[in-house]
């Protein structure tokens, strides 16, 4: 079912710095497609602080996380960029002057240059460091609950201690045949409405409720869960039985993937030249807080800044026979798709 | 310099000399150390989850509020749990005993 699309540069991370190089590239006459892991773009200001002011943005005394990254879009927008929302990108691969990106859907985008501005890695659930739970997930280990019927007449255990947490083993009480909600423990960290219905519901028996406990282990036969393993924070085990185990954790942020783009690395971030912010792989850029050079600060100035320099040398790989004709903004006018003279 | 002890997540000793003024974090990462501290101490995450020795445990002190729920999305959490981008390297802490969470 793969489909390829094609453009001039691919931006991998919609974070505020993978936004603002919509604007950099597009400044220049270039297309972008941008691929973001998550369902909504803004990367660390979404997705861990879109209340909090920042103050360290130049022009702008404080702004929310939020707000900044409702403005990076609006300030993109003229430029028509795709964005493939809910994927990884998963793979990079070269044909001669062609780099394509392939998708956890297993559709590609050609493009002569990509971006990566990937921050910490693509975010996705903060998975229970437990040997043997990914060959269990989607079936028997969940991070997220999409349809509630296939939880009817089972035996769930639940763990964490949020809002997530709490409000679907409240939900879930109705369905299962048993809940056990397992927190470290035993303050929730969740709406004071659920927490009363929470006590209710624990009174009543649907509940069961494991503080301070913490998952240990699984055991699965045939790739199906059968018990989960949890220890009191003072050490002692127990099994409890069950078909299903919801963890809500939170996020967390993993390379995965881009670890085996060919780019060089140092631990977790991606070596580029500062003059360019070209990778060891030519036409491949790093950007934001994943690019790494001497005196690097991961900070949203200085990667906006990254940006605009990636963008000066992508224009080069681009349009090799076109002269870097340097113009500034007020001079260009407003922002419009415009192939660069 | 300030002198901690970490034994990693194999079990391994380490001597660190942190410079007072840095967070225990910083300290850590600056030695080489495997610590994650994805969202650079700004306790958004909880990557930077030290355990303290039980017997040093009064010298750091407990966890603010805050810093408590952060924790809630660290594993092998314990008693003497602590992020370590939330502690000040200083004299009060010289020679303090910490390791890494289990990894699995
Ligand atoms: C609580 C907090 C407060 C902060 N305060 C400030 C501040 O005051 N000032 C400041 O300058 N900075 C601050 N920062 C840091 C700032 O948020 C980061 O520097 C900034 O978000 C980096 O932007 P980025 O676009 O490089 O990466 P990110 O914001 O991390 O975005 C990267 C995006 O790429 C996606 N991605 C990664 N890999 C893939 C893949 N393979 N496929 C698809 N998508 C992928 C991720 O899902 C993510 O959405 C703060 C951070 C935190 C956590
Ligand atoms: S580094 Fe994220 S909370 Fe300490």
């Amino acid at each position: 079912m793969s489909r390829h699309a094609q453009t001039d540069v691919v931006i991998i991370g919609a974070g505020p710095i993978g936004l603002s190089a919509i604007f950099a590239c597009g400044h220049l006459g270039m297309r972008c497609h941008v691929i973001e892991a998550l369902s909504d773009v803004g990367g660390q200001c979404t997705a861990l602080y879109p209340e909090k002011p920042i103050y360290d943005i130049p022009g702008f005394p404080a702004i929310a996380a939020g707000e900044l990254i409702a403005r990076l879009m609006a300030q993109a927008a003229p430029f028509a960029p795709t964005f493939h929302l809910g994927q990884q990108a998963v793979k990079l691969t070269r044909a001669g002057d062609i780099l394509s990106v392939e998708m956890s859907s297993g559709s590609t985008i050609a493009a002569r240059a990509v971006i990566i501005a990937a921050g910490g890695g693509a975010f996705g659930p903060n998975r229970p460091p437990l040997a043997g739970i990914e060959r269990l997930e989607g079936t028997s280990v969940h991070y997220w609950v999409k349809d509630t019927a296939a939880f009817t007449g089972k035996r769930i255990v639940i763990a964490g201690g949020g809002d997530s947490a709490v409000d679907w083993a409240i939900a879930l009480s109705e369905h299962a045949q048993s809940i056990t909600l397992v927190h470290r423990r035993e303050r929730f960290r969740c709406a004071p409405a659920s927490l009363q219905k929470l006590d209710e519901l624990t009174r009543r028996g649907l509940i069961a409720l494991k503080v301070p406990y913490q998952l240990a282990a699984l055991q699965a036969e045939a790739g199906k869960l059968e018990a989960i393993e949890i220890g009191h924070i003072d050490g002692q085990r127990e099994w409890l039985e069950a078909e299903h185990l919801l963890a809500f954790y939170g996020i967390a942020s993993d390379l995965g993937p881009l670890r085996d783009f060919g780019v060089g690395l140092s631990e977790e971030q991606i070596l580029v030249d500062p003059a360019t912010m070209e990778t060891s792989e030519r036409s491949v850029f790093a950007v934001g807080d994943i690019s790494l050079y001497p005196s690097k600060q991961k900070l949203i100035v200085t990667g906006f800044a990254e940006a605009v320099t990636a963008a000066r040398t992508v224009y080069e790989r681009i349009f090799p026979d076109r002269p870097f004709h340097f113009q500034h903004s007020t001079d260009r006018g407003p922002p419009q798709l415009q192939p660069a003279q | 310099m300030i002198s901690l002890t970490v034994l990693d997540a194999d079990g391994i000793s380490h001597t660190v000399e942190a410079k007072p003024g840095l967070t225990v974090m910083e300290a850590l990462r600056a030695a080489g150390l495997p610590l994650k501290a994805a969202c650079g101490g700004s306790l958004a995450c909880a990557t930077c989850h030290v355990i303290i020795a039980e017997k040093d445990f009064v010298r750091v002190g407990p966890p603010s509020e805050d810093e408590e729920d952060m924790l809630d999305q660290g594993f092998d959490v314990n008693r003497t749990s602590r992020l370590a981008c939330q502690i000040k390297v200083s004299s009060d802490i010289d020679g303090l005993s910490i390791r890494f969470p289990r990894q699995s």
